[in-house]
């Protein structure tokens, strides 16, 4: 037998559990699970790594878009696979009847629950819908693809 | 029957214009629809195939 340093797999799931608070833990109101949502940003916009919440700046606009943008379905718990922690949302993100001109390629998954902080940005080819839908289908939820994972 | 910006349309009066880009990043097709040279509808579908990881990484000591 010998000892390997690693963080552990079962922490790293955790993380995405909210179980371990290394930092001051936000005041919770219950144990339900967090609501997360995804807002799209114009192609003009800035979102990044060093965005900390939403914010309505650079946010798209247009009939049928509702500021903030629409909820994250969740409901696939984290898990691991080797040691690689992720998850991934359980429905496309649809925005249905928009008319969004100005062209976006960027959406902000945000934690609406926690004072709408920021959890990542992803990019795509920039676009725009007019009087249609726009449909985000999620990566495959594995260890590879998954939307948010920690290897 | 096709949501246009003029309302419901017959899609035998509109031309249909379809294109996709497909990359290691995403697969991506849209659908135009347009009325007398003018845009009247677009929807548009973005299948994201990988999403960035995050690297847990421990400093040695």
């Amino acid at each position: 037998m010998a000892n390997t340093q690693a963080m552990c797999t079962s922490f790293k799931v955790e993380i995405l559990g909210g179980v371990h608070a290394i930092g001051t833990p936000p005041t919770r109101g219950s144990t339900a699970k967090d609501t997360f949502k995804a807002a799209l940003y114009l192609a003009s916009a800035t979102v990044n790594a060093a965005t900390t919440a939403y914010n309505a700046s650079g946010e798209v606009s247009g009939a049928g878009y509702s500021p903030g943008g629409i909820t994250v379905s969740n409901a696939t718990a984290p898990t691991s696979t080797g040691t690689t922690a992720y998850w991934t949302p359980s429905a496309s993100l649809t925005y249905t009847g928009v008319t969004l001109t100005t062209a976006f390629d960027a959406v902000l998954m945000y934690n609406s629950t926690q004072a709408d902080k920021a959890v990542a940005v992803y990019t795509f080819g920039s676009q725009t819908v007019t009087a249609g839908n726009f449909i985000l289908t999620m990566p495959t939820n594995d260890a590879s693809t998954a939307l948010l994972r920690i290897a | 029957m096709i949501t246009t910006t003029k309302g419901m349309m017959d899609e035998a009066l509109l031309d249909k214009r379809e294109g996709e880009v497909d990359n290691d990043h995403e697969h991506t097709r849209w659908v135009e629809y347009w009325h007398e040279g003018e845009l009247v509808h677009r929807s548009v579908h973005v299948h994201l195939k990988e999403a960035p990881a995050l690297f847990g990484e421990l400093e040695k000591f």
